[in-house]
């Protein structure tokens, strides 16, 4: 691990000063993800400045009644919420299919969000990779690439983004709170993360020395869900997951907001999902139209065509369940 | 930098460079080998231990991020329940995971009597009432074993939780000290 200075920020407009004048400095909050990367010399800071003691822990109701979660909550405190587990159940899902209890229990809400691909070339620092090394070329494509896209992707970069919590966040329309040196931005979960395009090399929209301070989960979605699948029952990134908030309207589908993990760069919103279900009679005929009309766009590789009948499956499969179908 | 540390009861205060992981700087500058290193990239679960209270890695977390903790190894437990079930019921067979098999499961216990839910919970809205196997295997899923010694550790964790009423110990509760 290369050496590097570390400054544990007292109040967020510091922490933001600290980063932003340093174009080599990090934030760090739980670790997790970043520790590793040092190890692996995937990041060779100059600087960390940890963000983890803020005061940025607390889950607090707002007026319309969703919650704003500060981004220094943890994984596992986030997940066993009562106003989560209770409105948002999709949430507290998706943070229980993340990582371990031990990871849970240091992992944050802002961290999350800015964890970065599996990919194992990108952790691999042998290997060319465009996302670690811009311009060096991608080796996923000619190589292993299970794990990789097979929507939004590009000739530079087919890595996926690893998170569950920013897919079920995606699905019930999260909204990011930052801090930056011009003052304070909300940006939408759904736009936080970008497509890989030209520019693998940057995972969201955030600018240098801006700070994750909270996201706002507006109103409540006591009808979602979160289906993960993976290789193996526990501790495994997914393959494909879905998560979905389903309003009914009698034997009609109201609204439906869908998202898709492990699919693409970025939690995948599907757009075209939605909108062929949205007035269409719940049941197994509209919910396989309205997968495939999100899928005809997937260009899968060799070696991940599997994804797409998988993620097929698994939308019918979260539909039914939401709509009080047969599993 | 300097950080202060109570481990396992005692007073350390000790000089780290920022790079230094809790793991290394136990096992390294304060002699704590209960504390293992196995794959030093939070895969494998066996540098578990509880720091305030919390079964966390410490592979991945930087001993400065840690100033002030207290932290607790398998070391530290001693006749914990947890660690007399395990020898009852032959719950390892090298023993190199066992020190954080048996931090997690103390950990975990805690967590389940607080009521938190799992990914393999039915409803997550609902407490958490009572552990069973499914429950277990779940919790304890961030700790491997390669001797594959999981049917015992199950069973010794079953023994401890079912002697426990539910929600009746704290995070920092009984067996954390």
């Amino acid at each position: 691990m290369n050496p590097f200075d570390y400054e544990r920020a007292t109040d967020a407009a510091g922490a933001v000063a600290a980063v932003a004048g340093n174009p080599r400095a990090m934030f760090l909050a739980g670790g997790t993800n970043l520790v590793d990367h040092l190890k692996l010399g995937v990041s060779a800071p100059e600087l960390l400045v940890d963000v983890s003691r803020l005061p940025l822990d607390e889950v607090r109701e707002l007026p319309d009644g969703g919650i704003r979660v500060g981004a220094a909550v943890r994984n596992s405190d986030l997940a066993a919420h009562p106003l989560v587990r209770e409105r948002f159940p999709v949430l507290a899902q998706a943070l229980l299919a993340g990582a371990s209890g031990q990871l849970r229990n240091v992992a944050t809400t802002g961290g999350n969000l800015l964890q970065r691909t599996r990919c194992p070339y990108f952790q691999d620092v042998t290997t060319p990779c465009n996302k670690r090394l811009p311009g060096a070329g991608c080796s996923a494509i000619g190589g292993h690439h299970r794990d990789a896209a097979i929507l939004g992707a590009s000739q530079q970069c087919v890595a996926t983004h690893p998170s569950d919590m920013a897919v079920a966040m995606v699905a019930l329309d999260a909204v990011v709170r930052v801090q930056g040196e011009d003052g304070e931005r909300t940006i939408p979960v759904a736009e936080f993360h970008r497509l890989p395009g030209e520019e693998p090399e940057r995972d969201t929209v955030l600018r240098h020395g801006e700070l994750i301070t909270a996201v706002d989960l507006p109103g409540a979605a006591p009808r979602s869900a979160y289906r993960k699948v993976r290789e193996r029952a526990t501790y495994a990134f997914a393959l494909v997951s879905v998560a979905a908030v389903v309003g009914l309207d009698g034997g009609a589908v109201r609204e439906a907001r869908i998202a898709l993990g492990g699919v693409a760069h970025k939690p995948w919103r599907a757009v075209r999902a939605e909108e062929a279900l949205r007035g269409a009679v719940a049941g197994d005929d509209a919910f396989r139209e309205a997968a495939e009309a999100e899928l005809a766009t997937a260009s899968p590789l060799t070696g991940n065509a599997f994804k797409v009948p998988m993620a097929r499956n698994a939308l019918v499969a979260v539909l039914r369940q939401l709509t009080g179908g047969t599993r | 930098m300097e950080i202060t540390w109570t481990v396992d009861g005692e007073l350390f205060v000790l000089a780290v460079e920022p790079r230094v992981t809790v793991l290394d700087a136990l096992r390294e500058y304060l002699g704590v080998v209960s504390v293992k290193k196995g794959c030093d990239h939070g895969q494998c679960g066996a540098c578990t231990a509880l720091v305030d209270g919390r079964r966390v890695l410490t592979c991945l977390s930087l001993a400065v991020q840690c100033d002030g903790a207290e932290i607790t190894t398998a070391e530290g437990l001693g006749e914990h329940p947890i660690a007399r079930a395990f020898v009852e019921h032959d719950g390892f067979q090298c023993g190199y995971c066992t020190p954080g098999q048996v931090c997690s499961a103390v950990g975990m216990l805690d967590e389940a009597a607080q009521g938190w839910p799992s990914h393999v919970t039915e409803d997550v809205a609902a407490d958490v009432d009572g552990l069973g196997d499914d429950e277990i295997r779940e919790r304890m899923g961030g700790n491997l074993c390669r001797c594959g010694a999981y049917v015992n550790i199950v069973a010794a964790i079953r023994e401890v939780a079912e002697q426990r009423p539910a929600h009746a110990a704290r995070r920092t509760g009984e067996g954390a000290r």
